[in-house]
């Protein structure tokens, strides 16, 4: 068991090497000159001025006319470190700027995650309880109408329709608390605070739990049809018992893999609810970053990003290990 | 008994498949949104189908290819003109002219026309400088469709390539793929999208590239698998017993039967690479501003609510129906090779 954290803790090395190389590759993107092509447009609409300072302070920063090797050491250097450079636009240190946004991201995302999980899990008990009742199947295709809805649109929507005063002003859509609200008492700050996550941790969260329940369902529904559930059954065992103590411990373990590829998506996704609700997040951030081509920032937000990825997955892979001692003591593959 | 042979695994996917009524409906949806696509300019379009001016019969439309193949060019008497004042004006009895069902191109401004409600003339409204909206989603279907269609040909062939040798040569090759794999999968996808996107000029080719090589992990993890598993089987095994090259083993045996695993995700795959799509678009990364795509209508709408719904409803609609279409034949495709569900 111990052997098998190790190697799993060693393993990241080449990961973060792999990452940091991307990193690299990015940045040099524009061939002939680093940096260069999307400011030419700049500079043909005449906005020149800028588009050197760009130029130049991005050369400066990533030592973009020194060969390759010492440029990629400096930016491993700057990695290692977490020193990122300066903003483009404002001057602050990258590091400062996401120091500020990162809690509010993980806060939301793992607000999101976690609703996710505790209403997909009961949805896939359902489905395997109640399975070919109407009721089920409603549930199922209403799960997998929300799986083809874009996020950004039923965001804009609930912007127009449920806040911001046209139709109905119920909730609020800008930021996450009421301006002033740091003088209230507590338990109004924390209820005003949960007023505003509700529209964006909504937007954010049925697309991943339409993800989720339905690879709980199939799993439910794979597991409720194996040999250890007819002997579970045959016993006498009440169908409470078959379902909550067999059936669902054995069809969480996927759902825990799941967790490596759903955070990423969640983090990503989190750019458009980010932007579309203003909330100073890293998503937001990075959506303002992209569009005053702050290099040095977005590069930072890149690499971090891909960091909280990374130990997300390896929390995941931890807690499959838990659950499932069988796959410490195998050679796993991949 | 006229069919002897045994059925084909394609022939029994096909049937599979066809039982499948959901699947089928959305397979429908599917290829007549690829028909709207290819056919945009017919259906869509402020040139006649037909005319007849001056005794003589004219196709804009398909002139209109021609010239832009450069085997053709336009009579002077129609160079740049608009067509529709053109027929106000100098149309005389006998001449006439039939224009598609929605006589508008995606680009035509008509300033006196802003936000007007669907109606008779324009099926789904107009935007805020007249542009109608029924000709730009028309339009914008070529775009989602191309997108979604070219960006996961390339990640197909890339992670199919990578996870063939992967799987197959096994060794330092797979432990190079697998390490390469795993870096992939911890970028968020979307992130490293726009960082790209930031990059470079806007394009529907760079969109497509990008969403291209960010994705193919997938696909390189299901090949993968495939051919680890198909590489210890007895037709493998015989194959290379009577002196088949490996690039024979891979391509002729083993690729065919690693491929269905693989088509359902790209199935999958076309439905997300539309929605990053109109996502990119709606944020103002994606198209440039002047092309139709559904997202950009959406990001255009967006100042313009709540009063033109219109804006919104119908290009929403749009990526709904065709990505839930998409995820239906996915669906489909799934249990038509998942033998446990075989009828």
């Amino acid at each position: 068991m111990r052997s098998y954290f190790l190697k799993r803790l060693l393993l990241i090395f080449p990961t973060l090497f792999g990452i940091s190389v991307v990193s690299f590759l990015i940045i040099h993107l524009a061939p002939g000159d680093p940096a260069g092509i999307k400011i030419e447009e700049e500079q043909r609409s005449g906005n020149q001025l800028l588009a050197a300072q760009i130029i130049n302070e991005t050369r400066a920063l990533y030592g973009l006319d020194e060969p390759l090797l010492v440029q990629y050491r400096r930016w491993l250097k700057r990695i290692a470190t977490l020193d990122f450079g300066y903003s483009l636009r404002d001057h602050r240190p990258v590091m400062d700027k996401l120091k500020e946004r990162i809690p509010v991201s993980i806060k939301l995302n793992g607000i999101s995650l976690l609703l996710a999980y505790m209403l997909s899990v009961p949805l896939g008990i359902y489905a395997a309880a109640r399975q070919h009742t109407i009721l089920e199947r409603l549930t199922t295709v209403l799960l997998f109408a929300l799986y083809s809805l874009p996020p950004f649109w039923v965001a804009t929507m609930a912007i127009v329709y449920l806040g911001g005063g046209d139709f109905w002003n119920v909730f609020p859509v800008y930021g996450l608390q009421s301006s002033g609200s740091q003088n209230w008492p507590w338990w109004q700050q924390l209820q005003d605070q949960a007023w505003h996550l509700v529209l964006p941790v909504t937007c954010m969260t049925y697309y991943t739990l339409a993800v989720l329940s339905r690879y709980m369902r199939t799993g439910m529904l794979e597991t409720i049809r194996q040999d250890f559930i007819r002997t579970a059954r045959a016993k006498g065992l009440s169908e409470r018992l078959v379902l909550y103590r067999h059936a669902l411990r054995n069809s969480m373990i996927p759902m825990i893999t799941l967790l490596a590829d759903v955070l990423p998506a969640l983090i990503g996704g989190s750019i458009v609810i980010e932007t579309l609700f203003s909330i100073p997040g890293m998503g937001f951030l990075s959506y303002e970053a992209v569009f005053s081509r702050d290099y040095p920032l977005l590069m930072g937000i890149f690499t971090l990003s891909a960091f909280l990825t990374l130990t997300g997955i390896l929390i995941s892979d931890f807690l499959y290990t838990l659950v499932d001692p069988r796959i410490a003591y195998e050679k796993r593959a991949a | 008994m006229k069919n002897e042979r045994p059925e084909r695994y394609r022939q029994i996917l096909a049937r599979q498949f066809r039982n499948n009524r959901i699947a089928m409906a959305g397979f429908v949806v599917v290829v007549t949104l690829f028909g709207i696509g290819a056919g945009a300019d017919f259906i869509a379009n402020d040139k006649p189908l037909v005319m007849r001016y001056q005794g003589r019969i004219y196709f804009p439309v398909v002139k209109d290819y021609a010239v832009w193949l450069r085997i053709s060019r336009w009579d002077r008497q129609f160079q740049n003109v608009g067509f529709k004042e053109f027929a106000r004006g100098n149309f005389k009895q006998g001449d006439w002219a039939q224009f598609p069902p929605v006589p508008y191109s995606p680009t035509e401004v008509n300033l006196s026309e802003p936000l007007r409600r669907p109606s008779e003339r324009h099926f789904f409204g107009t935007d805020d400088i007249g542009r109608d909206v029924a000709s730009r989603i028309v339009h914008g279907a070529r775009v989602s469709l191309s997108v979604g269609f070219v960006a996961v040909s390339i990640y197909a062939l890339i992670g199919l390539f990578i996870g063939a040798i992967a799987g197959y040569y096994g060794g330092v090759l797979d432990i190079i793929a697998s390490r390469l794999i795993e870096i992939m999968l911890t970028i968020p996808t979307f992130f490293l999208i726009i960082t790209v996107v930031a990059f470079l000029p806007q394009s529907i080719f760079n969109i497509m590239v990008v969403i291209g090589i960010t994705n193919w992990p997938t696909v390189a993890r299901l090949t993968r698998g495939e051919f680890l598993k198909a590489k210890s089987l007895e037709y493998v095994v015989a194959a290379r017993a009577m002196g088949a090259t490996d690039g024979r083993t891979i391509f002729r045996h083993v690729l065919p039967n690693a491929l269905a695993p693989v088509f359902v995700a790209a199935t999958f795959g076309v439905a997300s690479a539309i929605l990053i799509e109109s996502t990119l678009s709606f944020l103002g990364f994606g198209v440039p501003p002047s092309t139709a795509s559904w997202g950009s209508i959406l990001s255009n709408a967006r100042q313009l609510l709540p009063s033109a719904w219109w804006l919104t409803a119908f290009p929403g609609l749009a990526i709904f129906l065709t990505v839930t279409s998409y995820n239906l034949v996915g669906e489909g495709l799934r249990d038509a090779t998942d033998p446990r569900l075989r009828r």
